[in-house]
């Protein structure tokens, strides 16, 4: 299937691929997560093995489920939203094809290298040097197509959400390359430029600009379009969209030291990481709520229409954890929820509530638009997936709070000449019933990415060559 | 310069620039351009209008 060439069409081409490998993606990295959440009921599923140990499919199922599902969702959308609202083709489809391999040939490395324990040892940032450079190198020519496009636009303003992508794709850029200045010792294996807390502060610079930038900044640029675009009316306020990205990008960068509280890291630095994520609940909020009260006038809406149910959820979601995300940077209160399961919890209120919630509706809604189908082929598929999603995302969360502060308050409890009451491994004990539920809620989530694929296929198939050649003319789009 | 008052400044400026933003994006004068600017996600839509 192929998009019309020619200035008069879009580059749809691009965004099926990346479209369906989002879907593809988000299974597998939601398998493995799934299967490290059974390794953590029943340890006997390491099976002894190197590759299948938990130490390094951990690592594989954040890269999958950030850079390959999100990552996909992210390219896709964002290709597809400057196309649409610049009224303009993507400036090469050659550059378009090279960014899809390539981002696809990263991560076929990132699967063989990291079970194989190649590692940075870098959270978030665990690919080694060779991929990294790749990677970079992908992310420029990305770089050069989105911003390229958005410099051709026939229209006069650029739409907000273009922004949000804008400053996704620039500080991306920045975090990676600065984050992976390294020493090569051979092939897989390098030593980073930084060293003791310096280095501390560098990877979680980049780590929790990874979830500024690349998990809320990006996907604030899908909210931006396809909220309205599914809501049928536009944005609440475009005034506070505009405060929205200036105050979040700007205090958003200085947040990171919040992972580093009673660290070798100097006392002012955890001070002012504490500070901005305080501050960072305010821009947090705006957009949330300029998102919801799009709305305002069409929640009935939400009666009929699973895709907008997800993606008001999401945002739903996305109120909920930056609101926990401040209160929990806060140093009394992560002296309790530090290295405890209230972390992963908070995680992936974000990255099941927010991230692949606003993902797999934005993604309902563009799948049949860009293969020339007036919808999916199941709505009532929707539906259920959306139920499996907000059940698997509630049962997650909750059995993550529990078991954090079960561990939180039995690794502090003191007897009263001083030593621990507890031992690690009781607190390990306590947690099983918690893990037990999570793997529940995850396998709930990763069963609706199921219900998608199966809807996603069956739309794909029905789709005509020539429908579709004709959902690519620029003005021709199919309605709504 | 000691490196309180530099902090200061940073601080001040901060402020000023968060304050010079409400004013640039709440000001009467733009709405008309934002209002266009938000109608953009519903582009195609009035183009097959138009047709």
């Amino acid at each position: 299937m192929t998009s019309p060439a020619g200035p008069m069409a879009y580059n749809y081409t691009v965004v099926r691929q990346f479209a369906v490998m989002t879907v593809a993606w988000g299974i597998a990295g939601m398998a493995v997560g799934v299967f490290i959440a059974a390794q953590l009921v029943w340890p006997q599923l390491n099976f002894d093995l190197g590759w299948t140990s938990f130490g390094r499919l951990r690592p594989l199922h954040t890269n999958l489920v950030i850079f390959a599902f999100g990552g996909c969702a992210l390219f896709g959308t964002s290709l597809y939203v400057v196309q649409r609202t610049c009224q303009v083709r993507l400036i090469s489809d050659r550059l378009a094809a090279f960014v899809f391999w390539g981002w696809q040939a990263v991560l076929v490395a990132a699967v063989i290298t990291l079970p194989m324990g190649y590692t940075t040892s870098k959270e978030y940032a665990e690919l080694e040097w060779p991929v990294a450079i790749l990677l970079a190198v992908v992310w420029v020519a990305y770089a050069w197509l989105f911003f390229g496009t958005i410099a051709r636009r026939k229209t006069r303003h650029i739409y907000v959400g273009n922004w949000f992508y804008g400053a996704f794709i620039i500080v991306t850029l920045l975090l990676h390359v600065v984050n992976h200045i390294s020493l090569p010792a051979g092939l897989f294996k390098s030593y980073s430029a930084y060293a003791g807390a310096t280095d501390a502060m560098i990877e979680w610079w980049y780590g929790h600009n990874a979830v500024g930038f690349f998990l809320t900044t990006g996907f604030l640029g899908m909210m931006y379009y396809f909220v309205p675009k599914q809501a049928e009316r536009p944005i609440y306020s475009y005034r506070l969209s505009i405060v929205h990205f200036w105050a979040l990008i700007t205090i958003y960068i200085w947040a990171g030291p919040h992972h580093l509280h009673y660290t070798a890291l100097p006392d002012w630095a955890q001070s002012l990481g504490m500070v901005m994520s305080i501050i960072l609940l305010v821009p947090s909020w705006g957009g949330m709520i300029n998102g919801m009260m799009t709305l305002s006038g069409a929640w009935h809406k939400l009666r009929t229409d699973p895709i907008l149910r997800f993606l008001v959820v999401a945002l739903a979601f996305y109120g909920m954890s930056t609101f926990e995300g401040p209160m929990m940077a806060i140093k009394t209160v992560n002296a309790l929820s530090h290295y405890t399961d209230w972390t992963i919890g908070h995680v992936h209120s974000g990255a099941l509530g927010w991230v692949a919630m606003i993902t797999i509706g934005s993604t309902y809604h563009m799948l049949p638009r860009v293969f020339g189908r007036p919808q999916m082929h199941s709505v009532g598929a929707i539906n259920l997936h959306f139920w499996l999603a907000t059940v698997g995302t509630v049962l997650y969360i909750t059995a993550m709070w529990v078991n954090g502060i079960i561990q939180g308050l039995m690794w502090r409890a003191v007897n009263d000449d001083g030593t621990l009451m507890y031992s690690f491994v009781e607190a390990v004990q306590a947690s099983h019933a918690g893990y037990a539920v999570r793997l529940l809620g995850g396998g709930c989530f990763a069963s609706g990415m199921l219900v998608m694929a199966w809807n996603t296929w069956r739309t794909v198939r029905a789709s005509e060559p020539a429908a579709a050649a004709q959902a690519a003319y620029i003005g021709q789009g199919v309605k709504g | 310069m000691d490196i309180g008052t530099l902090r200061g400044i940073g601080t001040l400026i901060v402020l000023l620039a968060f304050i010079g933003l409400f004013a640039w994006a709440f000001s009467g004068k733009r709405k008309a351009g934002f209002d266009e600017a938000a109608r953009l996600p519903f582009a195609d839509e009035e183009q097959e209008r138009d047709l």
